[in-house]
């Protein structure tokens, strides 16, 4: 009836009894730095959010400032017109930013891997710079490229409109420049996401030319002979085959874009130009927290947007993930 | 049509095809590049030449002056130092950390490791902006704040690092050679330091690619804890000098062109590793 049980080992030393303690705890020690840092950053402040949520606090004045307020910081924030308008930019400036990441990241990869591999490494190697740099120098940079009166943009721009050549196009121009590229709240998501579809394009690039690479080149001969063209088969092949890395590179690009933060914050001079249309929900996150003092109210944002994000996660996997992940 | 005439629209056919295929790939090239090289050149120009009005794109002579106003605005080395310093102890303590977690994972079966896992996977999917504020709470509690450890310890366990670890352990640690250190009487940790470690190395440069980049690129969390000008990172320093009144730019360009030059001088000696490091989270 029941399985034989084995003979204890009767002449088990001192010595392997603390041996076998230390197999068992040789794991735990491994990983004990992970645990106590994760415990400390990741654990015991979620609790801890959940009760400043509730309170009112001033980091400034120390922990002795906690004042009780109920429910008064979801209110706020659930009635916070400001709070549904960075959201809205943060999911437009993503779109703005996002979809033409990949429009354009697809087929560069697929006219990259025609080349030799020497050709393709310089232009891989070129296309990828931008991701490596500082986000806030990156910024700086295009900060001053936007610049509305000694911007190399603007200047280009005019020069354009005045052209003999190009005035057809651009002549129209002439009336509002010099455009405020970083100061106007209908031009600040442009800017935005032009730094952002350029800083990642090269990324996504990558991630694609590494995708193609893993498709079978006898399945394009097949396709040639049975009368592709060079479209057909980038349509009917390549991206088929390409959904995985699709689904993987645009749910990084989505996680990317919904924590946008340096780029608005230095291009909006830290939320002093086009605040209206150019502040992420990151960026009024700090500034409640951390211009406004008021960590109460912000930990009760975090936890609306927690509840907000999860669900647009929920969904995205809930239509998406079987697909992308190839079921297969 | 004859053959002749077939062939040659043909040919041209595909002549026009490869054109606009090398033309559009040096066009991205242009775009990406162009911004490195337009900040190097402003910063050889002051406000006078760069408001000059119209498009020059010779360099200036004002380069020494630049890199006088720059140390006038910011405390410029000081700010590279912090920087260097963080992101070189930030990511020697993480190839520790992460791999001694890694390799736990991989090699030791024991209670709780499934819920470890599931931890970690779940820590992934936190959006990053939404632990901003806990994260400012416990440094605050720890008295951490305005400390250069504040900005890389969180950073050391990083979930991607672990599975990057674990999975370098699984198909570069062969089993048998950790029983045979074992019985040759090494105990647990002497065996992960002299010969798990020396195995992983090809995983710890990745890692430590990864890391270095993000550290030395990182701002929202310096922003937020550090706080005096002599603990101040490089890029809340150029951040900083946007809000300064007539701002030399040539001179603030020159700051952020050194300040890139580190990452770009590694990227040219080993591109292809830190493509591939960067990418390892995606590309397998």
């Amino acid at each position: 009836m029941y399985p034989p049980r084995r003979c204890p080992k009767l002449e088990e030393t001192n010595r392997s009894k603390r041996q076998r303690f230390l197999n068992k705890f040789t794991p735990y020690g491994f990983l004990s730095p992970y645990l106590i840092i994760y415990g400390v950053f990741g654990i015991f402040p979620v609790f801890f959010m959940v009760y400043l949520s509730f309170h009112m606090w001033n980091p400034v004045e120390g922990l002795g400032s906690m004042e009780f307020v109920g429910f008064e910081n979801y209110v706020l924030g659930l009635t916070d017109p400001t709070l549904w308008q960075t959201m809205w930019n943060t999911l437009v400036m993503a779109v703005l930013s996002g979809v033409p990441q990949h429009l354009v990241a697809l087929p560069m990869a697929y006219l990259l891997v025609m080349l030799g591999s020497r050709a393709r490494h310089w232009f891989t190697t070129a296309y990828f710079l931008p991701y490596i740099t500082s986000t806030v120098a990156v910024s700086m940079i295009f900060y001053v490229m936007y610049s509305k009166d000694s911007g190399i943009i603007n200047a280009v721009l005019a020069q354009l409109a005045d052209g003999s050549l190009t005035s057809w196009l651009f002549g129209g121009l002439k009336d509002v420049l010099p455009l405020g590229w970083v100061q106007e709240n209908s031009l600040i998501r442009y800017s935005v996401s032009f730094v952002v579809w350029w800083k990642y394009v090269g990324f996504n690039i990558v991630i694609y030319t590494a995708g193609l690479a893993t498709i079978n080149p006898d399945l394009y001969e097949a396709a040639t002979i049975d009368g592709a063209n060079s479209w057909q088969r980038f349509t009917r092949v390549s991206l088929p085959l390409l959904k995985p890395f699709i689904f993987f590179g645009v749910t990084l690009t989505i996680i990317g874009n919904m924590n946008l933060f340096d780029e608005p914050y230095v291009l909006t001079v830290g939320g002093q130009f086009a605040q209206t249309a150019g502040k992420t929900i990151s960026n009024y996150l700090y500034q409640i927290a951390w211009e406004w003092l008021d960590m109460g109210s912000a930990a009760a944002i975090s936890w609306i947007l927690f509840v907000v994000i999860g669900i647009f996660t929920g969904l995205y996997f809930w239509f998406f993930g079987r697909q992308g992940l190839g079921d297969e | 049509m004859t053959h002749a005439q077939a062939t040659f629209i043909v040919n041209l056919y595909h002549k026009i095809g490869y054109g606009v295929r090398n033309i559009a790939l040096l066009l991205f090239a242009f775009i990406t590049i162009f911004p490195f090289v337009w900040s190097a050149i402003l910063a050889t120009k002051d406000r006078t030449t760069m408001f000059g009005g119209g498009i020059d794109f010779s360099l200036g002579d004002k380069l020494v002056s630049n890199y006088g106003n720059l140390l006038e605005i910011m405390d410029f080395w000081t700010g590279m130092m912090n920087s260097f310093s963080i992101s070189v102890v930030g990511t020697a303590i993480s190839l520790i950390f992460c791999s001694m977690a890694g390799y736990a994972l991989a090699i030791y079966k024991f209670k709780g490791r499934n819920a470890i896992f599931g931890i970690m996977v779940a820590s992934m999917m936190i959006p990053p902006v939404l632990t901003l504020i806990p994260y400012y709470m416990v440094i605050n509690l720890l008295g951490l704040a305005n400390t250069h450890l504040a900005v890389w310890l969180p950073f050391t366990i990083q979930p991607i690092g672990i599975f990057l670890m674990r999975q370098y352990t699984v198909t570069s640690v062969p089993k048998d050679l950790l029983e045979a250190s074992k019985l040759d009487g090494a105990s647990e940790l002497r065996t992960y330091w002299s010969i798990v470690l020396p195995l992983l190395r090809p995983g710890l440069a990745t890692l430590a690619i990864v890391q270095f980049v993000f550290l030395w690129n990182n701002f929202l969390q310096p922003l937020v804890v550090l706080n005096s000008p002599d603990k101040m990172v490089i890029t809340q320093m150029l951040r900083g000098v946007q809000g300064v009144p007539n701002t030399p730019w040539g001179a603030v360009m020159l700051g952020t062109t050194i300040s890139i030059l580190p990452l770009i001088a590694l990227y040219m000696t080993a591109s292809k590793q830190m493509i591939a490091g960067l990418t390892s989270g995606a590309v397998k």
